[in-house]
């Protein structure tokens, strides 16, 4: 079996017991990515380099008997919104085009010293902006599963490079569905962490009080491995928990075991009537089907705030964004447009070229948000609307240990379908958004396929901030039941 | 168009009643800066103290110097404010090259210092209640320095140069309520009261405050109303008012031009001044076209500040004896005048003094050291008298030496210039200078004998009862024994001679 098909705990194992080298395995990846990404296009950048010098590194330490990570010398693919003292961190805009961060983020520190290869970095939406990384400066992200249709986003090239075989693992951001509605439709598995799980020094910023780094990968057990790797607390970001991570990788070993019994699954009213699919309503009550069977107890839960979440959701945002986006000015780094005398010129200048319209859309936004005499009406009205749905959270979590949704509305649509209709594209968060808004944990697994047109569907499921484990145990006894009936996703071969 | 002529101060404070309003920016002298561990030693090479946050470089975030929360919650404290138990950062967003995020990461209506007031007594000792709003914490901006032109200023300027090493350093603002009803005293409020808040902050051990190198920062507002109309005018912030004497001046100025504007039938407009040091007068900054809109929302990077009543009441412990209330307590123990005092506080010698004085020396010795042969020192070599190497305890222990006989006051000097020159501890000057005071009576006499022998005329004035003629005998001793002789002896060894 060809490497690039192993699951990262598999691949692990292998160059543990010096069954595969590390840099066997590195190489295999990277010419799986010389052969599909032109047409996937879920890269950047590759480091072919420095991924080669650090399988070497991990060969050399397990010859030495050296005690290592978990998942030392499997191959990974970054998100390009972590920044990375060795490769470029564009987050997929021309402003950042060509920069060199002089700093690892944390996430990525905390990778290199778990002796994981980064392979490269992945595509996405302009500064994590989008569903389909259509917004992408470098050209969009095609879905290995039709290379017609969107991967999801923003972190479409993630996804799409677990579901080519690029990558075993991979590293997405969350800040409204980002890591989960993209492993929805490429039929892998994505973690948004609880708000504080993961620290989000050198992640760039999105939206601060909802931005999050998580793991993707094939299996909910890769995604497990990769959590506990990147999680905890960090004294360089504020807001990131001090308490311990929970252990999410016993959890999804006992959850493959397959017993749900005494647990309740709540079903969210509110995210599930108009609006989707057939195939994804389908999948989503077979789905309740099995967790049922499993043994778990399937209750309905009323979250009446959720019907406010996006409008929420699209004033803090983007109130966030204009702020956090003011930096790129072309003083320090980044494009540079020398139009204009005056320095304002030359930013205003810089600014114009150098941002998409989805950005610019959104600082405009949340400009307009924060201005004098709107403030209260909307960023305040918002924040209320915040703890609302905080609460909504807290009394369905009395009801049940985890939530669960469908994670997106439709399946994977066709590239272009909504690039030039904003409210269309911003629908396909509409369930992933308020566990964001108010910072508790969820993840989307594979469901199977929709009838119509054969794409994946994910499950999404939901459990209270730090509950990761109850969550990843329902996840891994679901993937574990439904893999055994139908078959692990797997998309076509692409097309040379 | 000219403007108004200005209006004579007298004619001023007769017609209209001027109201303050004064914001302190106070530069904290923490280790490092506000939000990131770099160092924030003042004239570092440009650039040099930076780091991914204070740059904000993407994906940096800021840490809160707790240093800097101690620091602010110890300045309201001595402001006699209530510290906040909960309250955010915000974000000040405005567009600015030397700030690096274009936002300045602020406190805006969650201050964590409110509601407080200092007493200022001014020259002639009536004391004015000056109320506190508000003291907040922020970061500092960078600095610009525009290259090319005439003005120095950002425009016409060929280019300008960024440097960040301030970018970052924590600030405290600390922003007074209006000050009505100070009538023609209001320069002189406004100046006592910066004053006495430099002294407050000095004390705390918390910042250099100073002035001439913008650690302490003052904007003056100010307008003018129609004596007794109880309608309050319009204000102008007036910045970069750089020194105590310019905050006198700059109140003065804006009195007398607001003034000339109103007589003339023209309405004040609520701007930001400049203050130009070299004329004493205000300038109007770049008017802007738009009202400035800061878009201030809670900082969503960082946790809420939330200091606990023990640890507020742990810090308020700390808080050292008012620096005022410490100068009367001096002033009487040392029993000096008003004037002296000030004299004193002028030179910068009260710290000073106390210290030489607690390692065991009498105040009125330590006094005399440090505004007389210390004071000339330090003006010889230009700098400021706590700027001299040497400490309180040096100058105890050679004033205790000259109290013991070992030096006289000529010899104490020169022990004096060998600490000054580094030559260690006075005794160990004392030592390698061979500075002893000759009191060996079989040398002196010699010497006596001597000088006797070879003045026989003064000699015999003495031997007939002038003895005031002994002087001439006594400097000649003096000469050959290279001053270190104990003079006091000499004389009486003089008067022993010449009546055996
Ligand atoms: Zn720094």
């Amino acid at each position: 079996m060809s490497l690039t098909r192993l699951t990262a705990a598999e691949l692990a194992e292998k160059i543990a017991s010096r069954e595969v080298s590390a840099v066997e395995a590195a190489q295999a990846h990277l010419d799986r990515i010389a052969e599909v990404d032109g047409e996937v296009h879920a890269f950047l950048h590759v480091g072919t380099e420095a991924a080669l010098a650090n399988a070497a590194l991990v060969d050399e330490q397990v010859a030495a008997g050296t005690a290592l990570g978990p998942l030392a010398g499997v191959p990974l693919a970054l998100k390009d919104v972590f920044t990375t003292a060795d490769m470029p961190t564009t987050c997929g805009s021309k402003i950042l085009e060509g920069w060199r961060p002089p700093y690892d983020a944390t996430v990525t520190a905390r990778l290199r010293a778990a002796g994981i290869t980064i392979l490269g970095k992945t595509n996405m939406d302009e500064f994590a902006m989008g569903s389909s990384t259509e917004h992408s400066a470098y050209g969009p992200t095609h879905n290995p599963w039709d290379l017609s249709r969107i991967p999801g986003g923003s972190g479409g090239g993630s996804a799409a490079a677990l579901a080519a075989f690029e990558a075993p693992l991979a590293i997405g951001t969350d800040t409204g569905g980002s890591i989960r509605q993209p492993a929805a439709v490429t039929g892998t598995v994505g973690v948004k962490p609880t708000y504080g799980g993961v620290s989000r020094y050198g992640l760039v910023a999105c939206a601060s009080s909802l931005d999050q780094g998580g793991p993707c990968a094939r299996t909910v057990l890769d995604a497990a491995l990769l959590h506990e790797v990147i999680a905890g607390h960090d004294p360089l970001d504020s807001t990131s928990i001090d308490r311990p991570v929970p252990s999410v990788v016993e959890a999804a070993r006992i959850g493959a075991q397959g017993d749900l019994s005494g647990l309740r699954v709540g079903v969210v009213k509110e995210l599930g009537g108009e609006g989707y699919q057939p195939g994804v309503r389908a999948s989503f009550d077979a789905a309740l089907q099995r967790l049922e069977k499993l043994g778990a107890e399937v209750v309905e839960v009323s979250c009446p705030h959720f019907e406010y979440a996006m409008a929420a959701y699209y004033l803090i945002l983007p109130s966030e964004v204009s702020s956090n986006l003011a930096r790129f000015d072309a003083m320090r780094y980044g494009l540079r447009v020398d139009e204009g005398a005056s320095a304002e010129e030359v930013m205003a200048a810089t600014r114009e070229a150098g941002f998409g319209p989805e950005v610019k859309r959104r600082i405009i936004l949340g400009t307009y948000a924060l201005s004098s005499g709107y403030y209260d009406a909307y960023y305040g009205q918002a924040q209320k609307v915040r703890t609302l749905i905080s609460r909504d959270f807290s009394a369905a979590f009395a009801k049940a240990d985890v939530l669960v949704s469908p994670t997106a509305p439709t399946t994977a649509f066709p590239l272009g379908e909504k690039v030039d209709d904003p409210l269309a594209m911003y629908l396909n968060d509409l369930a992933t958004i308020p566990t964001n808004l108010a910072g508790v944990a969820g993840m989307s697994v594979p469901s199977g396929l929709a009838e119509e047109d054969g794409l994946p569907v994910g499950l999404q499921i939901m459990a209270p901030a730090l509950g990761e484990a109850v969550m990843y145990r329902v996840g891994a006894a679901f993937e574990a039941s439904r893999t055994a009936d139908e078959g692990a996703l797997v998309a076509p071969e692409v097309a040379r | 168009m000219t403007a108004p002529a200005l209006v004579d101060y007298a004619d001023v404070v007769a017609r209209y009643e001027p109201t303050l309003g004064l914001e302190v920016h106070v530069e904290l002298s923490t280790n490092t800066k506000m939000f990131c561990g770099c160092a924030t030693t003042f004239g570092a090479e440009p650039n040099t103290q930076v780091c991914p946050t204070c740059l904000g470089l993407p994906g940096s975030l800021p840490v809160v110097n707790r240093t800097a929360v101690e620091s602010a919650i110890r300045i309201g404290l001595a402001l006699n404010c209530s510290i906040a138990p909960w309250g955010r950062f915000a974000r000040k967003n405005y567009f600015y090259p030397d700030m690096p995020k274009n936002f300045q990461t602020s406190q805006y209506d969650e201050p964590i210092c409110v509601d407080g007031y200092m007493d200022v007594t001014l020259d002639d000792g009536e004391v004015v209640r000056v109320g506190i709003e508000r003291a907040h914490m922020e970061e500092d901006t960078g600095k610009s320095l525009h290259v090319g032109g005439a003005t120095g200023r950002i425009h016409g300027a060929d280019y300008s140069l960024l440097d960040y090493n301030r970018a970052g350093v924590p600030l405290i603002e600390i922003v007074t309520r209006m000050i009505p009803g100070t009538g023609e005293r209001a320069p002189e409020v406004a100046r006592a009261y910066v004053t006495q808040l430099r002294d407050l902050i000095k004390s705390l051990g918390v910042s250099d405050v100073r002035m001439d190198q913008g650690s302490m920062r003052c904007d003056v507002n100010l307008s003018l109303s129609p004596a007794g109309s109880g309608v309050l005018g319009t204000r102008t912030e007036t910045k970069n008012v750089n020194s105590l004497r310019s905050v006198e001046r700059a109140v003065r100025y804006e009195m007398s031009r607001q003034a000339g504007v109103l007589d003339a039938g023209g309405e004040i407009v609520q701007e930001t001044r400049h203050f130009e040091e070299q004329s004493g007068t205000t300038r109007a900054g770049r008017r802007k076209e738009t009202s400035e809109d800061y878009r201030y929302f809670p900082e969503p990077d960082l946790v809420p500040i939330a200091p606990s009543e023990s640890w507020v009441e742990e810090l308020r412990g700390t808080l050292p004896e008012k620096p005022w209330e410490r100068r009367a307590r001096l002033q009487a123990e040392w029993g000096i005048s008003d004037e002296e005092l000030r004299d004193l506080v002028n030179a910068g010698a009260i710290d000073l003094i106390s210290d030489t004085v607690a390692a065991g020396a009498p105040a009125g010795e330590a006094r005399s050291w440090w505004v007389a042969y210390l004071a000339q020192q330090a003006n010889a070599r230009g700098v400021e008298l706590a700027e001299l190497p040497i400490t309180p305890g040096q100058v105890a222990r050679v004033i205790a030496l000259v109290a013991a006989g070992d030096l006289n006051n000529k010899l104490a000097r020169q022990v004096v210039d060998g600490v000054l020159a580094g030559e260690g501890e006075p005794d160990e000057v004392v030592e390698s200078r061979g500075l002893t005071v000759v009191s060996d009576d079989g040398a002196l006499i010699a010497a006596v004998d001597e000088a006797l022998a070879a003045q026989p005329d003064v000699a015999d004035k003495i031997r007939a009862g002038k003895v005031q003629a002994a002087g001439a005998i006594v400097g000649a001793v003096m000469k050959a024994t290279r001053g270190q002789a104990d003079a006091k002896r000499v004389r009486e060894l003089i008067i022993e001679r010449v009546g055996s």
